[in-house]
């Protein structure tokens, strides 16, 4: 995962709050199946509630809501809004 | 439509169509609509069951208009068709090696920017490609307004507006899907332009692709892409169908090549 400035991970998004993405650090599969819904550099995301473990979270990307697991939301990078 | 092609179908996929019929593919996001727009066009002419081998539903329906006979095949709803989901790999397989005569890739009104996704993901596959955009009720309602004609002008393709529940722009739906089989409609489907790096590696690997004949069973563009993607399941795919399909021994070929 490379660094960008003022650029935190996805997971630690506090409920309520929104970001966009500033980088994508995962690879293959899990990569393409991102884009695929939606979710790349510039996009606009919204935390909307956790799990009742702390885990997955679910976020709202393009007016449709979408489950992230914990790790997978940690090697995303986002820029708070 | 040639013996080993129609044998494949059979096989692979369990679609059993009529010499005459044309076989339609309904491809699309999950919960759009298709099957709503697949139940007001087939009616109670249905056969359901699973995929060959896989514990995925397969919904085939018939339907005429105008004297032509259609086949309809209901795909899994997918967001892509690269990934590998058992799902995905039947709605890409079937668009891929069934060649159906027109696929039809139906998109949500509400959300049209996450659903293009997948329509462009088709027209790289396939040029004979019809939009429909169910659930213009719904956008109607959450005041979206969508100038379908401008989205027709920027893919190349039709676009036909839907409220399938309603039965509304179902005769359009139609009568486009006879003029395509027809031959009497022109498709230029809005390619993607990769960099100039990706541009110039698809360029190299064209020659190589048509030196083996396979632009006459795969769009030879979309072939050469995934490659560059290094999807090793899809090119064990290609030469399994290939076998299954060809004449000749080009898959020995090919697969030596791959």
């Amino acid at each position: 995962m490379s660094f960008v400035p003022n650029a935190m991970p996805l997971s630690q998004l506090s409920i309520g709050s929104s970001c966009t993405i500033a980088e994508i650090g995962l690879n293959g599969l899990l990569r393409r199946r991102i884009q695929d819904l939606g979710i790349i550099p510039g996009t606009t995301v919204e935390c909307l509630r956790r799990g009742p473990s702390g885990d997955p979270t679910a976020y709202v990307v393009r007016g449709t809501t979408i489950a992230l697991r914990k790790e997978d939301a940690h090697l995303i990078n986002v820029f708070p809004i | 439509m040639n013996v080993g092609h129609k044998k494949l179908l059979r096989e692979h996929f369990g679609i059993k169509a009529k010499s005459d019929q044309y076989i339609i593919a309904l491809a699309g996001n999950p919960n759009v609509g298709k099957s709503t727009v697949f139940n007001a066009l087939t009616g109670l002419r249905q056969h359901t069951g699973n995929w060959p081998g896989k514990t995925v539903d397969n919904a085939q329906g018939s339907f005429s208009y105008q004297n032509i006979d259609f086949l309809m095949v209901d795909l899994p709803g997918t967001y892509s068709i690269l990934t590998n989901t058992v799902e995905e790999e039947i709605a890409r397989d079937f668009i891929c090696f069934a060649i159906p005569d027109v696929t039809i890739v139906v998109l949500d009104a509400t959300s049209l920017e996450r659903n293009l996704n997948i329509a462009l993901q088709v027209m790289e596959i396939t040029p004979k490609v019809i939009v429909c955009v169910n659930l213009m009720d719904e956008a109607q309602k959450n005041r979206i307004v969508l100038d379908l004609p401008g989205l027709e002008k920027e893919l190349g393709v039709p676009v036909i507006g839907t409220s399938a529940r309603q039965g509304i722009g179902l005769d359009k739906l139609k009568e486009v899907l006879y003029l395509a089989v027809k031959e009497q409609m022109s498709f230029h489907p809005r390619q993607l332009q990769y960099s100039q790096e990706v541009e110039k590696a698809i360029e190299q690997l064209l020659p190589k692709i048509e030196q083996f004949g396979l632009s006459e069973y795969l769009n030879p563009r979309w072939l050469a892409l995934r490659l560059l993607d290094s999807d090793q399941m899809l090119t064990r795919k290609v030469c399994a169908y290939l076998s299954a399909n060809s004449e000749g021994d080009i898959y020995k070929e090919v697969s030596m090549a791959l």
